[in-house]
């Protein structure tokens, strides 16, 4: 049984031109809607004051399902889900997602929501704190418990980030749905081959420089990872300190952070067809994360990271917030990728032409958390 | 049968069919757990709201057996009088 949780009157997604924007803050979830991704209209906010540090738009089966993670602090967390652009919201009544009873564990906050490719309809994947993967093959109304990483004899040794102890990335593998990388804070990357039955650690070149040993077997603090776009065995990472890519599922990872102004950040994004093409939002080193000399930017490569351009057309030449993993992301629009971001300042900037030119969608929002952006998929209400 | 009052937030009201006090059953263990477990059964959604997957209360709910918080007397096993109500409450957090 669902129940809605409120309503409020919004787009008309009457057609398949519109791209739709969720933004998850600190404090309450807002949408955007754009038909040129250039002039955008901002609606909420929606549950508001409560915190959204995961947003997924799904627009797999002929719809447009947009889950939010939302972590009300009195009342716990759970994650809601709109067919309707937001016009209405429901969760099942037991919970989404919450922990057997026999871990003895309560589920604390949801990191990270992520939908499985296009050939996976109705798989998500979210990332969870404590230190934990979890699955759904119902389109996110129902999860289960990654038994194979709770179980995981390391998990006594994983750490806590500043944020919290958590999985925050997930890369199913769009090759072979046996393979999923998984990063966590602290822990690094863990792989499975076995559809998640059983996880190994892979971080080998990833420094971890706040350890005697900075290349320890797991340990690192690596702050996001994605997988490319063409490579199946091609995954990148943005870690506390350093950008990395394997290009061998993780056995390797090199240092790609030449050209980067510094490897300090939180953000990496891939582009959804075209091999190579990636994004970061390079953060200037642990003890200051903000944009180094307050110039935001975002870098781009087409190499895979062997090479990087700044784009700063339309974005701030002083602005000292910082970007957060999940607070940026790309759409799969058919013609130009759009990339977007929103800052803990509170403003949020879109790109229709791959990063070549920023408008600005929002500003003064509270700090934005979770960034996520699609072409709608099918009629709404 | 003895009733006892079970008083919510308006935040919980949409989770108990709009109600904001209810009229519930004292159980035979008298306790604040079991009128929980039962209400929980029968408003699964209020359930969650008010306690995580382990059955503990969450960090930021107070729960007071007349003018007591059940934190200072024997939590969830706590126990109710007749005459007395249950007051939940969401407490003073955040920023």
């Amino acid at each position: 049984m669902n129940q809605a949780r409120c309503g409020v009157a919004l787009f008309a997604m009457d057609n398949d031109q519109r791209t739709i924007m969720a933004i998850g803050t600190k404090k309450g979830l807002w949408l955007a809607e754009s038909t040129d991704r250039e002039t955008w209209t901002l609606n909420g906010p929606h549950f508001l004051n409560l915190e959204v540090p995961s947003v997924a738009i799904d627009t797999r089966e002929g719809r447009t399902r947009i889950l939010a993670g939302v972590n009300d602090w009195h009342w716990g967390p759970t994650v809601v889900y709109s067919d309707d652009a937001g016009a209405t919201w429901s969760e099942p009544e037991q919970g989404a997602i919450k922990f057997p009873a026999d871990t003895d564990t309560a589920l604390a906050r949801i990191w990270h929501l992520r939908p499985d490719t296009a050939e996976r309809p109705g798989v998500v994947w979210a990332g969870c704190e404590p230190i934990s993967v979890f699955k759904s093959t119902d389109s996110g109304e129902n999860f289960e418990l990654n038994r194979g990483l709770w179980d995981h004899p390391h998990r006594s040794e994983w750490g806590a980030g500043f944020g919290g102890a958590a999985v925050h990335s997930i890369a199913p593998n769009a090759a072979d749905e046996n393979v999923i990388h998984a990063a966590m804070s602290t822990g690094g990357v863990y792989r499975s081959t076995d559809g998640g039955t059983s996880w190994e650690p892979r971080n080998h070149g990833i420094k971890a420089d706040f350890f005697p040993e900075p290349f320890p077997e797991f340990g690192q603090c690596v702050h996001h990872i994605t997988a490319d776009a063409e490579d199946a065995d091609r995954l990148y990472a943005q870690n506390h300190g350093g950008v990395y890519r394997t290009d061998d599922a993780g056995d390797q990872w090199n240092s790609i952070a030449d050209g980067l102004p510094a490897d300090f950040g939180f953000v990496f994004l891939s582009h959804p067809r075209t091999g190579g093409t990636v994004w970061t939002i390079p953060l200037k080193a642990a003890e200051e994360r903000n944009p180094v000399g307050g110039r935001l930017s975002v870098y781009h490569s087409t190499n895979a990271g062997d090479t990087w351009s700044e784009q700063h057309a339309g974005l701030p030449d002083a602005d000292w917030n910082a970007v957060l993993r999940d607070a940026a992301a790309v759409d799969e629009h058919p013609e130009t990728v759009g990339v977007y971001f929103g800052t803990r300042g509170g403003e949020v900037f879109a790109s229709n032409d791959e990063g070549a030119h920023f408008v600005t969608v929002a500003q003064r929002l509270p700090d934005v958390l979770s960034v996520r952006a699609a072409q709608v998929n099918g009629a709404g209400q | 049968m003895t009733t006892i009052t079970v008083e919510v937030p308006s935040v919980l009201a949409s989770t108990l069919d709009g109600q904001r006090s209810l009229q519930v059953p004292l159980p035979e263990d008298r306790t604040v757990g079991s009128i929980l477990d039962a209400l929980g059964e029968r408003y699964p959604l209020f359930a969650r709201r008010v306690r995580d997957e382990r059955g503990a209360v969450r960090r930021y709910v107070n729960i007071f057996v007349g003018p007591d918080n059940i934190r200072r007397l024997q939590g969830l096993d706590s126990t109710v009088s007749e005459g007395q109500d249950v007051l939940i409450m969401q407490s003073v957090a955040g920023g």
